[in-house]
């Protein structure tokens, strides 16, 4: 009896001594595993405002988001026509218009092709949108793959029009 | 004792064993017979190896946030500081550990020449350990200068100054050295390459000091040669990890203290001032351990022989094994030199005290009397004590009662807990 | 056991030593009003903070820049808590320069959350030259940069006087007491109602002087809240691992002491 007791005391103060080690390294461990995530300095750069107050119809502008080029267009009628008419079978990545320009005047896309990652370069390709050298891919006027190696469309960021003339980007 | 040995079981634990045993190594680390009588002083060899340890993956991390360029070093320490996740935290550490890294460096050296680990057969453990201990010093040289302050500048200045001290090729060594006729970002870059590189080499020769170690086994507190195998060693694992597991906890109980509540306490306030090469601080002051090189080189007026003496400091210790020319080994049973131990420790001490104070009046006399007394006593007390010396009688073994002499016995009965 | 009460001893020795070559360097001469911030518990008193970035802001940033904090900085937590909202305004009120844009021209467009302080100069010399000839230190971290950190800091702003009788001073030099040197380029910068606290406090020269200096500490160490916080409990922490470990050791080296 007084030997189990023994060896019960003589466990628990190893198997407590274990647990709470554990504890030990896995709360030292996290900050050195956590310090290459975004820095704060990275996080302030998370959401862009962009003044789009100079963007005439048939314009587009490149900003800077995250280290990647976004292209905002304010597209004319014409283009939103075009992109609304397309059939969605036609497409490899079927996305209706409206879900990708929640306001048909303006679209807000990541200036990134899906294929390689190059910056497709604007009202150039056989769909009136965007066309990447690289690869020989074609996007249309709502930024969607028509033709050409990229998998899927445009990335849309998150992005909101915080006033008129204002798109908070992230 | 075997039933704790480990067999690889699986077949594939068992083909990678047979053609490289690490599966096995932890075995020779189970069984590894240590003195049993060991005392805490024997616990700073694990201390060391966790600062090791923590100061390359504190390091690391930092280097991926660091710039080694003079316009953007210190902004890029401010930004690890501030911006960085934890950056504050793996910073601190950083420099704080690399106090607590010397700290247990000296206590680990000053328990060696107290207990005559130094001396044969662990001749070569200890100029190992000399050299490790110039690399650690070279290596924190170099890693004050990286966040680019008034200290880390002039810091550099001063010492890679001293070069110039060498006759004929002192100024083109210089030159060499900064990569340019000041030190600038050259400067800084290649001392953050070797920064870098430094510590591994560090741990290259940690390796080889314990594997030298290991051939002898350890010196213990009475310093006599113990039989293997003998009922006066337990095996390394649990016993001795458990024992340097719970140093190590005290010990980073105090530098938990540094880091979290005073970690500016060990640092200089110039080095939050930006480099500046067209003023001067005041006090040009390197850190705290590197002190009394400090003072002895600034206790000699002429350039060159000031340089002599600091680097003698250093050859001194690495011929340790051959000026000291006891042929007992434990300062226990060494009366004359442990009080010429104690002698030495004030005098370091002394000599750590002046380096930090202006190098004029009174502090100047002193830091020459205490350098002329620390090369005395490598180059003179040592040789003749171990001739001269009448040491006490040394026990035969740790738990047999010894053959004859009173003497012993009382020693063995109030050192029970050596 | 005996070996156990040597390391405490020497662990107490080592912290009260630490702890009183610091507190010797205050107390010696420095004037101190008491921080909050001090101490194993000290925290920022947020109220104070943001007074004092309102005098950093209206009387010290003519000549001293911050260049290493930035706008968000003001609402993040342990500081001054302006919410992201009022940090936001406070930041569109200073220009910054930013460019080129597409023509090559830099412009100037109003401060964000995630630019840097926008200090009164564009550079080191232009600072000094309207300063005659002294360059008012950036001020980022100039608590930790002297000796004495705040209470020095708080030592200088108080210890304008006049200089005693024989020692006539240069022009734009003042007699500061606590300054190495007793000679100081900036003329005194705090005289009682110099700013109308937005709180309502009375901004006596001893208030303006504490709060700006309370904000000056927290620039300089921005997470010393987080620090003292995760520190209590890593210590913490430690103590109870170490006695649990100490006790593992003695059950098991119990083992073998018997056999002896």
């Amino acid at each position: 009896m007084a030997e189990d007791k023994k060896t019960n005391r003589r466990d628990f103060i190893f198997t407590a001594s274990y647990a709470l080690g554990a504890v030990g390294v896995g709360a030292a461990v996290w900050p050195l595993i956590d310090q290459m995530n975004p820095d704060a300095s990275v996080k302030a750069l998370a959401s862009t405002e962009v003044d789009i107050s100079s963007v005439e119809r048939g314009q587009s502008i490149t900003v800077l988001w995250r280290g990647k080029p976004v292209f905002i267009r304010r597209r004319t009628d014409e283009e939103i026509a075009k992109a609304k008419e397309v059939n969605l079978e036609e497409l490899k990545h079927p996305e209706k218009d409206e879900d990708r320009a929640k306001n048909p005047e303006w679209l807000v896309m990541i200036g990134v092709c899906t294929h390689l990652g190059c910056v497709p370069l604007g009202d150039k390709g056989e769909y009136g949108g965007w066309f990447c050298p690289c690869h020989g891919s074609h996007y249309d006027t709502s930024g969607r793959i028509r033709k050409g190696p990229a998998p899927t469309n445009m990335e849309v960021p998150k992005y909101e029009f915080v006033n008129s003339n204002t798109i908070k980007i992230g | 004792m075997s039933d704790h040995e480990y067999t690889p079981k699986s077949k594939f634990g068992k083909w990678f064993n047979d053609r490289l045993p690490l599966l096995t190594l932890g075995n020779h680390l189970t069984e590894y017979p240590t003195p049993k009588n060991l005392n805490y002083w024997w616990t700073f060899g694990a201390i060391l190896t966790f600062c090791l340890m923590a100061q390359i993956i504190t390091g690391i991390i930092l280097a991926m946030h660091y710039v080694a360029n003079s316009d953007l070093a210190f902004e890029s320490v401010e930004h690890i500081m501030r911006d960085v996740n934890y950056g504050w935290l793996i910073r601190y550490f950083h420099a704080n550990g690399s106090s607590m890294f010397f700290l247990a460096v000296y206590i680990h050296i000053f328990r060696s020449m107290y207990y005559g680990s130094h001396k044969s057969p662990r001749e070569l453990i200890w100029i190992i350990g000399m050299i490790i201990y110039f690399l650690m010093m070279m290596t924190a040289f170099m890693g004050y200068v990286l966040p680019w302050g008034q200290m880390s500048f002039w810091a550099a200045t001063v010492i890679t100054n001293l070069f110039s001290a060498v006759p004929f090729i002192g100024d083109s060594i210089t030159n060499w050295l900064w990569g340019g006729f000041a030190v600038d970002s050259p400067t800084l870059t290649r001392f953050y390459a070797l920064h870098y590189l430094f510590p591994f080499l560090i741990l290259g020769l940690v390796i080889l000091h314990i594997w030298a170690l290991h051939i002898p086994g350890n010196n213990n507190p009475i310093g006599i040669d113990l039989k293997h195998p003998s009922k006066d060693k337990v095996p390394f694992h649990p016993y001795i990890v458990i024992k340097d597991l719970y140093a190590l906890l005290i010990f980073l109980i105090i530098f938990a203290f540094l880091v979290f509540y005073s970690p500016n306490l060990l640092g200089h306030p110039d080095n939050y001032i930006e480099a500046n090469p067209m003023v001067t601080p005041d006090h040009i002051v390197p850190e705290w351990y590197l002190l009394p090189f400090y003072a002895i080189l600034r206790s000699i007026p002429d350039k060159l022989f000031g340089v002599i003496a600091m680097f003698g400091s250093i050859v001194v210790l690495v011929i340790l094994p051959w000026l000291d020319t006891s042929k007992v080994r434990s300062a226990i049973f060494r009366p004359l030199y442990k009080q010429f131990y104690w002698f030495l420790v004030a005098d370091v001490l002394i000599l750590g005290y002046v380096g930090a104070m202006p190098a004029e009046g009174l502090y100047l006399l002193v830091a020459r009397v205490a350098t002329a007394y620390y090369f005395l006593h490598f180059l003179v007390i040592l040789p003749v004590l171990g001739v001269k010396e009448k040491t006490l009688d040394v026990p035969l073994s740790l738990t047999e009662p010894v053959l004859g002499g009173s003497t012993n016995e009382s020693i063995l009965k109030n050192k029970k807990e050596i | 056991m005996k070996n156990f009460f040597k390391l405490i001893l020497f662990l107490t020795f080592f912290v009260i030593y630490g702890f009183s070559s610091i507190a010797a360097e205050k107390s010696h001469e420095l004037l101190s009003p008491g921080w909050s911030f001090k101490g194993f518990f000290g925290k920022f008193d947020t109220a104070s903070l943001q007074r004092g970035y309102q005098v950093y802001t209206e009387v010290c940033s003519a000549c001293h820049s911050m260049k290493y904090l930035s706008y968000r900085n003001l609402s993040q937590p342990g500081g001054p808590e302006f919410s992201d909202q009022q940090a936001k305004i406070i930041a569109s009120q200073f220009e910054v320069i930013d460019g080129p844009n597409s023509e090559g021209e830099m412009f100037t467009r109003p401060a964000r959350l995630s630019d840097k302080f926008v200090g009164p100069y564009a550079n080191e010399q232009a600072a000094t030259v309207a300063n005659g000839g002294a360059y008012p230190p950036d001020m980022s971290v100039l608590v930790k940069a002297r000796q004495g950190g705040a209470d020095y800091i708080y030592s200088v702003l108080m210890g304008y006087e006049d200089p005693p009788s024989g020692i006539t001073l240069d022009d734009g030099v003042y007699y500061n007491k606590y300054m190495p040197g007793n000679n100081i380029k900036m003329a005194k910068p705090l005289s009682a109602g110099a700013v109308e606290y937005t709180d309502g406090t009375d901004a006596s020269e001893e208030q303006m002087a504490k709060d700006v200096v309370a904000f000056l500490a927290w620039a300089a160490e921005p997470h010393l809240e987080a620090r003292h916080k995760i520190g209590f409990r890593a210590i913490i922490y430690l103590f109870i691992i170490t006695v649990l470990v100490y006790f593992s050791m003695k059950k098991l080296w119990s083992r073998i002491e018997s056999k002896v």
